[in-house]
């Protein structure tokens, strides 16, 4: 048996030496290259960087620290804001039975829907653990408080005439001592929120492309200072992609250094406000939570500062690289 | 490896750069170009590597017809041209050794790789000391030198120089030219523009005459 050419002699050298060009690895250590110098030429400008990314953080903590106080008094006010009640305080000496009657004989009107007895010692243990007076409480005597009846209204309409007729009617029951509307000034707020979430969603409509536009300006003139570059590297034949890459990540990352100082500013004023807020509302409920940045919103701001920040420089990129020659 | 097919160039002003230029430069030919300055010696240039575009006529570069070459396909052209410029277009906050190695880089080469062949290129043109220096710091023959190693970095099968000579004197004019013949005995297509007419003569290569925008000329010398 022959087989004389199967196998090339063992000092005959390679024919097929190895590709220079690895694109899968060298494209990734080409990012890699653009990422470092990119951040490299921010950082070789601090003071301008800080402005800019300082300009870019405040137009993104404004609309997110404005949303995040709106929702922090709608959770105080929905905890409080629940439907249109009317609380009957009844006078001191009214015992039990009179209450529990007058309670049946509310419930039998058309524009009450439920009717909900408080004893004065449910009254007191409520107090006592709402207000932080608890101490306080137990050093009177007797219970100071009457029975109140919380009348549910079938209705939702606030300005009918009908409601305030029936509040005078309820006030000239003789055990009444006053009829009140509970929290009536809860439910405007929560209506006059809704048109403040609309005004802070225009606002952040604005300053979200205000962030655009200054990175997109911070870029165009970084395109201009580096035309020169620019132009050779388009005579040695680099590709749009190619070119394009740095401002990218530069506005890339001008987005993410705004949302981080977004975040500070945000942060800041939130332990600035909390004492003051807890305050406030520990004279109403005291198991408030304020509502800050978890991480998710804060996530969210990042990625936000960075998705614009990308976008500016997309929109600058796409733009003026056109104009210089050559194409 | 380079045709040119009746073609023109007119600008939207109404200029007309180029007329009528037919001409065929073979693979691993040599010309010189060469005309008085606005003749339209660098408009014919930028035509090969579609830096413009002509306006009339057909351009064939390297198997390609330039007249059919979309937008996004011309960095892939560029790359297999090589081209000096008269004021070099060199970065000036880079090393030489940086500035040699930018047509390496946009292509992909390994860093391996990317070393070895700038080296190579820089011993090339006598400069390979020079290295870690700056453009400022170097004299103007070399840096047209540094221009021409960042010109062959990559091998390409073609090399243009828009007056190489410009500002040097005769000597260093002479070393210049003599580069490019030691790349085109290599294989490579060569076209210089040049108005040097002296040292074109002295060198005895294929020389293409332009005159206000036509082709006057295309001698070949004597063997």
């Amino acid at each position: 048996m022959k087989r004389p050419f199967l196998r090339p002699a063992p000092e005959t050298p390679r024919r097929n030496k190895p590709d220079p060009l690895i694109y899968g690895h060298v494209w990734l250590l080409h990012h890699w290259y653009v990422i470092v110098s990119s951040v490299g030429q921010i950082a070789r400008a601090p003071l301008s960087t800080l402005m800019t990314s300082a300009v870019i953080g405040i137009a993104l903590a404004l609309p997110m620290g404005l949303y995040l106080l709106l929702e922090n008094v709608q959770q105080i006010s929905g905890e409080w804001g629940g439907n249109v009640q009317i609380s009957l305080f009844l006078k001191q000496e009214v015992p039990e039975n009179k209450a529990h009657a007058l309670a049946d004989r509310l419930l039998q009107k058309s524009d009450i829907s439920t009717v909900q007895i408080i004893t004065p010692a449910e009254a007191l243990e409520e107090y006592r653990t709402l207000s932080g007076f608890g101490e306080a409480l137990t050093t009177l005597e007797t219970n100071p408080l009457p029975f109140v009846l919380i009348l549910q209204l079938s209705t939702q309409d606030l300005s009918a005439q009908a409601t305030e007729h029936l509040l005078t009617e309820l006030n000239q029951i003789p055990e009444v001592e006053i009829a009140q509307f509970d929290m009536l000034w809860v439910k405007r707020l929560l209506a006059i929120l809704q048109l403040v979430k609309r005004g802070i969603l225009l606002l952040a409509t604005f300053l979200f492309l205000t962030v655009v536009l200054v990175i997109g300006n911070t870029i165009r003139l970084a395109i201009y200072n580096r035309r020169e570059e620019i132009e050779v590297y388009k005579l040695i034949g680099a590709t749009d992609q190619f070119i394009r890459r740095p401002f990218l990540y530069t506005g890339f990352w001008y987005g993410l250094s705004g949302g981080m100082i977004a975040w500070l500013l945000i942060s800041f004023s939130l332990w600035i406000l909390a004492d003051p807020i807890k305050q406030l509302t520990a004279v109403y409920y005291s198991q408030l939570n304020i509502i800050s940045l978890d991480w998710l919103s804060t996530l969210g701001l990042l990625a936000g500062g960075s998705s614009l920040g990308l976008s500016g420089a997309w929109l600058a990129v796409s733009r003026h690289l056109k104009e210089i020659n050559p194409f | 490896m380079i045709v040119f097919n009746e073609v023109g160039k007119r600008y939207i002003n109404g200029y007309e750069a180029l007329k009528n230029v037919s001409f065929h430069l073979k693979r691993g030919e040599i010309a010189f170009l060469t005309g008085h300055s606005g003749a339209g010696k660098s408009t014919l240039l930028r035509l090969v590597a579609l830096i413009e575009r002509n306006t009339h006529g057909q351009i064939i570069v390297a198997g390609q017809q330039l007249n059919r070459l979309p937008d996004h396909k011309i960095p892939y052209l560029r790359r297999r041209i090589g081209m000096t410029f008269q004021d070099n277009r060199l970065l000036a906050d880079r090393t030489v050794f940086d500035n040699v190695a930018l047509p390496l880089i946009i292509t992909g080469y390994r860093p391996q790789e990317i070393r070895r062949r700038v080296r190579a290129a820089l011993d090339k043109v006598g400069l390979l000391s020079k290295e870690r220096s700056y453009p400022i710091t170097l004299s103007g023959g070399q840096q047209q030198r540094v221009g021409i190693a960042r010109a062959v970095v990559n091998k390409p099968p073609i090399l243009l120089a828009d007056e190489p000579t410009g500002n040097l004197d005769p000597n260093l004019a002479k070393e210049i030219m003599g580069l490019f013949v030691q790349f085109n005995q290599v294989g490579v297509t060569v076209l210089i523009a040049s108005h040097a007419l002296g040292l074109i003569k002295s060198m005895g290569y294929r020389t293409l005459v332009l005159q206000q925008g036509s082709l006057v000329g295309d001698t070949y010398p004597r063997r």
